[in-house]
């Protein structure tokens, strides 16, 4: 495995939290379901099957479970949320219903976000609408009072979306009832909109960040603080068509209601999956790790079970990938039980990987002497792109096959919040990269250049805070080889694929293949490959287990 | 006030002529009012030296729509190919170079790369049929979405039921092909960059994207839809440059009564009781009309013509949205004599040459628009129009039109600056495929976006009078509001390019303005 | 420049050194981002001196906007719904203004200061609509909110204690004129106007005036029972006078995300105001449209049975039929009746319908529901001749 490249990591002192059953390798028994992949989605999907009465198993190849939604002590008394590192998406009702609170879930609402300047400056964010009309202020009083028309415009496109989020998406080719149904429920929300929202909405599903942005703004740094969310794990410049949607993406989620703001899972990230375990063994279900799935079996055109990697087969009726598309079935399904086309198409989808990680623990707090002490949007997300040109230049690298010499950075320190995951006075740094390919033009990733490019990211960071690179502690530095190897995403892509209209609803992943069915029978998707995408948001879990249900209660 | 007309078509482009001839057709009494002492708006010739004629702008003919040149019998009228099907020829740096014709799997492409050339065929099958899909919309009102009326309903179940006959996999496959970017599908597709390259130079000729950028596949398709004598995507020089094509359009216009006034500038659009009333041209003379129909682009319509006093904030507001800067910049030679490519006869050079290497070398020529930079490495298409066509020179000698991308209309250093520099280097790039064209050189011009916004008045020197968007495409085009030909002001129409379909010199645009103010009983 | 946000959440007004030490419940209101009182000692005293005294109420956090150049009126004119050149400079109108649909953004009041200078003060923050609504025209659009403070003086005696202040001239201001005064070396515009429905001026000033314009109206007002009255009591007083308030009674369009949630000044009974003659004006066309048909909605007035104010009640036609909702509701001690503006569908807006309000209230801990026949009345519910008397009547 390729934790151990770590030193300190092993899979004792990662975090299996408690309460959390691991099982050893179990005999001969048939399950309901097999879900390959104990990643947040495929621990929500286990979790609804088993609370729908059905015995289950979940494979996960990596001694802990989460995917890439963990908590790991990768250096002694500090916790890395080492992939993802926020949460906002979440759907909330699968919180409740899971009732992943009773199992240890808090989610803590960070205030906001800040981008520094090139000129010494800063532009906050705050969770409170008037605070952020006002910091605008600070740089355009227009811009300001664009920002409440922004603010609508963005929050009418999330109210159209967001019913969808927990739905299966409708086949437009298909004359089947519920298809029928979900077109045309689709077209009377759409309808329901008005003429004009229409058109925007339209309009808005097509256009880039930045044309968006620029019938709002004027002011460079504003832009430049809002479109970060439109690059994020995404292979797509602010100014490439499409690039507006991204920003919605990320405007979806909540914390308690409040659209579009973001939380610390208190414990990081590790804690989300922890409930979603300790909910699915609760209903009964079990966790097997160290259980990497090599291949699925089928027999007679049906899933009949897996066969792990020491060889162990395990049987079940059904079987749910949690994996990305591509590595389902391209490196776990034999191709020959697939038709040629679906494999075709299974080959084209979109997943190039765009972004890196680096970890640091840190021996107190850096100083960014362009933010005032007392700000509180220091405890959220701290930026230092002031421009578009910026990040299109970083995007221009990405393409040529480079780690951007000027990266996006999407810099928190949760231990500001979370007293939990650092020792007292010391904290823990994540550092989100956009962009880094996941081939360079010049070769094979290497140690070497993985630390060149973490480099590149800490020497970026320190013309912005004097004594960081002081304080650091021990880098954790993730390309997306890191992110393919230890979480099994292919081509370390984050979402499981890109967000772009060929790749969504409806198409996402295949077209004709969107409803977390796979041409095998008993063979289902419930990963961010599938709708509604990426994102620690088990919305592709929830659906996947409720088509599943669908199925097992003979509607189909 | 000159005596009244029934309609007044402001511009004489050939969207212009088009609609004039149909809303003359239809017995009305037009007068088209045209700035220039040349008709034709951008699709003009232009004499850049004694006996050397050019194309001032658009260069190849692929789009005129045949409906148009049959119900306006503009063969009748003159329009004659010089060229009906002219091969693309994508010149490679080896002397290797790729004759494409649609989607034969020619000799070149089998030499290059066989697995291609078993590709192509189907791949080109596939986008036509999808081409064929949006084709009927070429001459089609864009559909309004909400308060629909019975046609926009006919329309939206014509375009439904072509889409469901396409069959459950190609539909999916079409959804998902729309959106997407070229260099996705064609790298999907095939393995030659050559091949690539030239493809998705189709696909970004006349935006502002590259071939990365989402939405290229639906750009590339709307060329596919374009037809010439039955053959879809076919490419042709009229005889006597575009500016022939054009007059014949004229002519068919005013054999149907239209009367066409040269050097006549409007200067507003004048309104009473909130209706569009006639014109007043910058001499003063104001001309009263029932109708008014507006060649020129929405932005200049609508904020310098009209003014913005006459509509809502909120539309005025998209107008000023909408995206519209030019890309393309134009460069003209006079040659003593026909330069030699190395690999390509006589005859072929005739062809339409491109130069885009390789999709990586186009999209990085696109990343400096991001910028205010013209491309370091431009692509072009270039034509020697006078091989096919002995009447734009004298004999032995040639002149040479090229589009050249990307020049953008925001230039950092504005382009009066860079025009040399610009010139030079799209010179030293054919240079690269026909070393001994610099001395062949005898005068040369560049045409840049800030030209063509000078001289036919287009708004940001954009061909198109908007980018062609996915977000500014058929019920966007080029806002909401203004998307049926109708403006917000009575008797106010827009038959520019800046409508659906847009530019290229189809006419489409022009014919399916006539039709809707036929319709609405105006004039 | 204002602190960092963070510092100060809310900005304070002008006169933030004179309410705070007046306000002593401690009762404080949000109000576009300032901290303004609600009530300072109690509601109904507050009230009652708005109906028989005199009152001042810090109408700073308005919004304000200068338009000025030589095609203001133009502009203007293209902005709102009414005519502008209608409006003598000296005067000042009650305005709405529309988006493309003809859906009411926000109303306000337009100054008339000469020729070629307007001033337009309203409740919700409109510079990019007015600077986008510039393009085309010679004017300059400035946002002056924070340069220019106003104090609300309202109540009967309100023309007493300006007499007091000596501002003989202001008895000749009929309602809606305004003028220029120096009150102690102070300048200010005075203008017979406000959101009481009872006799009561308007008073601008630069910001830096408002302390001690605040101090000579209070020293002044002492013998004429003067009080600061917080927004809970304007609140009642705005009611009864029948005045909608943007994104109470409707919702400012821009900021509806919902389109059916929009309003149109038809809908909104404010028919009066546009004037389809005038020429283009932003909505005319969509309004146009929409005179010819039925409208959807109407905001009108209710006057509720018994004495439960119908706060947020729905209001139903027969037993199951939901004929609209409550906006705004009260019981009104002037008037002695429970009143209340509402919202109502067609075709349940005019006439002699049989409508009840369905109004909970809880007694001691326990919720009642309380189904209240309700009929259809004029605005404004209380209309008193001093409101227009002019000149007014000292007391």
């Amino acid at each position: 495995m390729a934790m151990v490249r770590e030193p300190n990591s092993n899979s004792r002192n990662a975090r299996v939290p408690r309460g959390v059953r691991v099982k050893g390798r179990g005999g001969v028994k048939t399950y309901d379901i097999i879900v390959i992949g104990a990643g947040h989605n495929g621990l929500t999907a286990a979790a609804y099957l088993a609370r729908a009465g059905l015995d289950v198993v979940v494979l996960e190849r990596n001694p802990y479970i989460g995917g890439a939604t963990v908590s790991r002590e990768l250096h002694p008394g500090f916790t890395y949320s080492n992939c993802s590192y926020v949460s906002s998406l979440m759907r909330p009702e699968i919180m409740r219903e899971l009732e992943l609170s009773k199992y240890g879930l808090q989610i803590i609402p960070y205030e906001g976000g800040v981008t520094m300047t090139r000129d010494g400056g800063y532009l906050a964010s705050y969770n409170d609408h008037d605070m952020n009309r006002r910091e605008i202020a600070r740089h355009s009083a227009r811009d300001a009072e664009a920002y409440d028309r922004f603010a609508i415009e963005t929050a009418r496109q999330c109210r159209f979306i967001k019913p969808y989020l927990m739905q299966t998406p409708p086949d437009p080719a298909s004359f089947k009832w519920r298809d029928l149904k979900g077109m045309m429920d689709l077209g009377r929300a759409f309808y329901d909109l008005g003429e004009e929202a229409m058109y925007d909405t339209l309009r808005f599903w097509t256009m880039s960040c930045t044309d968006f942005l620029d019938q709002y703004f004027e002011t460079e740094v504003v832009k430049a603080h809002k479109a970060g969310s439109s690059i994020i794990g995404t292979a797509l410049g602010p100014s490439s068509p499409g690039s507006a949607y991204v920003l919605l993406h990320h405007y979806m989620g909540e914390v308690d209601g409040n659209i579009g703001a973001w939380g610390f899972a208190r414990g990081g990230m590790g804690a989300i999956s922890s409930a979603l375990a300790q909910a699915f063994q609760a209903a009964g279900g079990e966790i097997r790790t160290d259980a990497g799935v090599a291949q699925v079996m089928v027999k007679g055109g049906k899933a009949v079970g897996v066969a792990l990697e020491d060889g162990t087969e395990v049987r079940g009726r059904r079987v749910v990938s949690n994996m990305d598309v591509k590595r389902t079935f391209l490196k776990t399904v034999d191709p020959k039980d697939l038709p040629e086309d679906f494999l075709r198409q299974v080959r084209n989808f979109k997943i190039r990987g765009s972004s890196g990680k680096l970890n640091i623990a840190l021996d107190g707090l850096p100083d960014f002497p362009s933010i005032p002490k007392d700000c509180p949007a220091r405890q959220g997300d701290l930026h230092i792109t002031d421009s578009i040109e910026t990040m299109e230049r970083a995007y221009d690298d990405w393409k040529d096959g480079m780690w951007s010499r000027e990266p996006y950075l999407d810099m928190m320190i949760p231990t500001q919040l979370d007293p939990t995951m650092a020792p007292p006075g010391k904290h823990y740094m994540s550092v989100f990269v956009q962009y880094v390919p996941p081939k360079l033009a010049d070769g094979p990733w290497t140690p070497e250049k993985r630390d060149a490019f973490g480099q590149t990211v800490i020497d970026a960071i320190a013309e912005y805070s004097p004594n960081f690179k002081d304080l650091i502690l021990h880098v954790e530095v993730r390309t997306p080889k890191e992110l393919e190897d230890e979480v099994g995403l292919t081509e370390g892509n984050i979402f499981q694929g890109e967000l772009t209209l060929d790749q969504l609803m409806f198409n996402r992943p295949i077209p004709g293949y969107a409803q977390y069915r796979s041409p095998i029978r008993g063979l289902y998707m419930c990963g961010s490959s599938c709708h509604p995408g990426g994102g620690v948001m088990g919305a592709p879990g929830a659906n996947a287990a409720r088509e599943i249900l669908l199925d097992v209660g003979g509607w189909r | 006030m000159t005596g009244r007309k029934d309609v007044i078509v402001v511009g004489g482009g050939h969207n212009g002529l088009v609609c004039a001839a149909y809303l003359a057709r239809a017995g009305r009494r037009v007068l088209v009012l045209e700035r220039n002492p040349q008709i034709g708006g951008a699709a003009v010739n232009k004499e850049i030296a004694p006996g050397f004629t050019v194309p001032a702008c658009a260069h190849i003919l692929h789009h005129l729509h045949p409906r148009v040149i049959s119900e306006l019998n503009l063969a009748g009228h003159g329009l004659s190919l010089a060229a009906k099907n002219l091969a693309t020829i994508a010149l490679g740096r080896d002397g290797r170079h790729l004759v494409l014709r649609g989607g034969e799997a020619t000799p070149s492409l089998k030499d290059l790369s066989p697995a291609d050339a078993a590709a192509l065929p189907g791949f080109h099958a596939r986008m036509s049929r999808f081409a064929e899909v949006l084709r009927p919309l070429l001459t089609e009102a864009p559909p309004r979405l909400h308060g629909m009326n019975r046609g926009d309903q006919w329309t939206l179940a014509k375009l439904a039921w072509r889409l469901r006959r396409l069959g459950r996999v190609e539909f999916r496959e079409f959804l998902r092909v729309a959106a997407m970017n070229a260099a996705d599908i064609l790298e999907e597709s095939f393995e030659s960059d050559l091949l690539k390259g030239a493809l998705a130079f189709d696909a970004v000729l006349g935006t502002s994207f590259g071939p990365r950028s989402p939405g290229s596949v639906f750009t590339l398709l709307y060329r596919l839809a374009g037809q010439v004598e039955g053959r879809s995507a076919a490419l042709a020089l009229p005889r006597g440059g575009m500016g022939a094509a054009v007059e014949a359009i004229a002519a068919a216009a005013r054999a149907q009564g239209a009367e066409i006034r040269t050097e006549a500038r409007v200067a507003r659009i004048l309104v009473e009781d909130d209706r569009a009333a006639g014109v007043e041209l910058e001499s003063g003379e104001r001309i009263a009309a029932g109708t008014v129909v507006s060649n020129a682009d929405p932005k200049a319509t609508f904020l310098s013509l009209l003014g913005a006093e006459h509509l809502d904030t909120g539309f005025v507001r998209r107008i000023t949205n909408l995206r519209m800067n030019g890309m393309a910049a134009k460069l003209h030679l006079v040659l003593d004599g026909l330069p030699s490519v190395p690999g390509l006869s006589a005859a072929e050079l005739g062809e339409r040459l491109v130069i885009a290497p390789g999709i990586d070398q186009l999209e990085r020529a696109f990343n400096h628009t991001k910028y205010g930079e013209y491309s370091e490495s431009p692509a072009m298409e270039v034509t020697i129009p006078s091989i096919v066509d002995p009447s734009l020179a004298p004999e032995g000698r040639h002149v040479l039109s090229a589009v050249v991308i990307y020049a953008p209309y925001h230039l950092k250093q504005g382009w009066e600056a860079a025009r040399d520099t610009f010139a030079e280097l799209a010179i030293d790039t054919l240079a690269a495929y026909a070393p001994d064209l610099p001395e062949r050189i005898v005068a040369r011009e560049l045409v840049t976006p800030a030209d063509l916004e000078r001289d036919y008045g287009m708004t940001g020197g954009h061909w198109h009078h908007g980018d062609l968007a996915l977000d500014q495409m058929l019920m966007l085009r080029p806002v909401p509001g203004a998307s049926q030909y109708a403006a917000p002001l009575p008797g106010l129409y827009l038959c520019g390019a800046g409508s659906h379909p847009g530019g290229g010199i189809m006419g489409a645009a022009g014919f399916n303005a006539a039709r809707r103010i036929l319709g609405d009983g105006a004039a | 420049m204002t602190a960092a946000p963070y510092k100060q959440p809310l900005l304070e007004t002008p006169l933030h050194a004179r309410t705070a030490p007046l306000c002593l419940t401690g009762d404080w209101a949000h109000w576009a981002g300032y901290l303004t009182v609600n009530s300072y000692r109690t509601v109904e005293q507050e009230y009652f001196a708005i109906r028989n005294a005199a009152t001042l109420f810090d109408l700073s956090p308005m919004r304000k906007y200068r338009i000025a150049g030589p095609d203001a009126e133009r502009y203007l004119n293209r902005l709102l719904t009414r005519d502008v050149g209608k409006l003598k400079p000296g005067r000042v109108g009650y305005a709405v203004w529309c988006d493309d649909q003809g859906k009411v953004l926000d109303d306000g009041t337009v100054f008339r200061f000469g020729p070629e200078e307007f001033h337009v003060y309203s409740q919700e923050r409109h510079l990019n609509w007015f600077l986008d609504s510039a393009l085309g025209f010679d004017v300059t659009v400035t946002d002056v909110s924070e340069d220019i403070a106003a104090i609300a003086l309202q109540g009967p005696q309100s023309f007493s204690v300006l007499q007091a202040l000596g501002l003989t001239g202001c008895a000749a201001l009929k309602p809606f004129d305004m003028a220029e005064f120096t009150i102690d070396g102070l300048a200010v515009t005075l203008s017979r106007t406000g959101f009481t429905g009872d006799l009561g001026y308007e008073i601008w000033t630069e910001s830096t005036h408002a302390v001690a314009l605040w101090d000579r109206l209070m020293a002044a007002g002492a013998d004429h029972g003067i009080l600061a009255v917080g927004s809970a009591a304007l609140d009642l007083a705005r009611i009864e006078a029948g005045f909608p308030v943007a994104n109470v009674d409707f919702i400012a369009a821009e900021q509806a995300l919902r389109a059916t949630r929009r309003r149109s000044p038809l809908e909104l009974g404010l028919g009066w105001m546009v004037d389809f003659e005038k020429g283009h004006f932003n909505g005319r066309r969509a309004l146009l449209a929409e005179r010819g048909r039925a409208a959807g909605y109407r905001l009108v007035g209710l006057d509720v049975a018994g004495n439960k104010p119908a706060r947020d009640a729905l209001i139903y036609h027969g037993r199951d039929t939901v004929a609209g909702f409550v906006t705004s509701a009260m019981w009104s001690p002037t008037c002695k009746r429970n009143i209340a503006l509402a919202t109502l569908k067609r075709p349940f807006e005019t006439g002699n319908q049989a409508l009840w309000a369905e109004i909970y209230v809880k007694k001691e801990g326990k919720w009642e529901k309380v189904v209240a026949p309700c009929r259809i009345v004029e605005r404004p519910f209380f209309n008193p001749p001093r409101r227009r008397a002019t000149p007014p009547l000292a007391y």
